[in-house]
């Protein structure tokens, strides 16, 4: 794979608190990655990093090949749309798109204007008297008509319908096929987006948990209901992320080890994990040792 | 797309396959790019086109260069004959395990199929 960014060993501290720590990984160019966890788990730190917005305490963070602190190069090849993005107070919705019209060399205005009537955003609206929903389609058309070629969502969606946020894959979906580049998103709704990506990237507390393509992610873990005990026999060759019991009876989701048994010959009712309940568990799961946790996926067969 | 854990990739290819057995999709029409199935399904191009490659691998799809995939001639055939072989397998297998676990024997299991009358 090409990297478009690399993030190597890259530990971010502020006064008391470590917001990532030790973080190694690279950003598939031309992909759509999932930044997935849980609040405060990291991901805005580590898309703060990506554009230059913050430096990290140690480690390096590479965007095309260089660092993206007050680095004009890589920054005007950047577009991150931030979580409840502010704009100056007197701007319209116009003045924000003409705004970023003149920051991002891609631009297309005519994918913004189409953008504007998919949103029903009203141009001569000034920003500050829109909905939350509505200030979230201002950052997702500026996102999306940048054509930046690394183009980052941090959790773009607040207050959009479930009607706007599937115009929004739609179309990301259109443009990202007929203009490849690098897009990182991070979102809690991870079931809406888990066929969109590529790859994916879980953090939490700090900590890198799964970096994998998303293809792998599947079937990677079953869940499984039955007596505790044939439970516990079965998850022995594998990794118990999760085991809930009422009465002798448990449910439990289990992710798979190369070499275990399968769940056939467990007498379990087994089902694949989706991706959302895979992340639940793995972020309540306690934390693992380090040195497994990133490539343990690599090894189960598919 | 599905969640039976099955891969997206697979998923797009059997439905393409599933497309071209039942005669939807005729021989030497050309088949749904990867960007039509990716925006169709929702999900990302890369995969869409992976299921594309294994039609093409498996010599079901052929490349136009610079036109698009079509589908093979005879391509039907090769997946009838494919998955006539995967049919005991696939359906008499559980069919049985079933008809096992109700105490159902074999011979009032092929009662049944004989007197089966498809619903309309």
């Amino acid at each position: 794979m090409t990297a478009a960014a690399t993030v190597s060993d890259v530990t971010m501290r502020f006064s008391e608190h470590t917001a990532l720590a030790g973080v190694s990984t690279s950003i598939e160019q031309n992909a759509i990655t999932g930044l997935l966890g849980r609040n405060g788990a990291g991901k805005t730190t580590l898309m703060q990093l990506l554009t230059g917005h913050r430096v990290p305490s140690s480690g390096r963070v590479e965007v095309f090949g260089a660092r993206p602190y007050e680095n004009d190069d890589v920054l005007r090849r950047t577009c991150f749309i931030k979580e409840g993005q502010r704009y100056p107070d007197h701007f319209r919705v116009r003045d924000a798109l003409h705004g970023a019209s003149l920051l991002f060399p891609g631009w297309d205005a005519d994918l913004a204007q189409t953008l504007l009537a998919d949103f029903e955003l009203p141009a001569g609206r000034p920003i500050k008297k829109l909905s939350r929903g509505m200030n979230s389609a201002v950052g997702i058309i500026i996102g999306l008509a940048s054509r930046a070629p690394f183009t980052l969502f941090d959790e773009p969606y607040a207050g959009l319908d479930v009607v706007a946020r599937h115009q929004f894959y739609d179309r990301l979906l259109a443009d990202y096929a007929e203009h490849p580049r690098t897009i990182l998103i991070s979102t809690h709704l991870i079931e809406e987006i888990a066929d969109l990506l590529e790859r994916v990237l879980l953090i939490d507390r700090g900590r890198l948990l799964l970096d994998t393509d998303a293809e792998s992610v599947r079937g990677s873990a079953v869940t499984v209901r039955g007596p505790v005990d044939r439970i516990r026999a079965f998850a022995a060759g594998h990794d118990l992320l999760h085991l809930d019991t009422l009465a002798g009876t448990g449910r439990a989701v289990v992710r798979l080890r190369s070499g275990g048994d399968g769940p056939d010959t467990s007498g379990l009712l087994a089902e694949p994990t989706n991706l959302q309940e895979l992340v639940v568990a793995m972020s309540l799961a306690p934390p693992a040792p380090r040195h497994s946790s990133t490539d343990a996926l690599q090894g189960v067969p598919r | 797309m599905n969640d039976d854990g099955g891969p997206i990739f697979r998923q797009v290819a059997d439905l393409i396959e599933n497309a071209i057995v039942d005669g939807s999709l005729a021989e030497e029409s050309q088949a749904p790019s990867s960007n039509e199935l990716a925006a169709f399904h929702r999900i990302n191009p890369a995969t869409a086109a992976k299921g594309l490659n294994q039609l093409v691998a498996d010599g079901v799809l052929y490349k136009r260069r610079g036109v698009g995939m079509f589908v093979a001639t005879g391509a039907r055939e090769q997946l009838l004959k494919r998955r006539r072989s995967e049919f005991a397998d696939q359906y008499l297998r559980p069919l049985m395990a079933e008809a096992q676990k109700l105490g159902i024997p074999a011979t009032e299991v092929t009662d049944m199929i004989d007197n089966w009358e498809s619903p309309r």
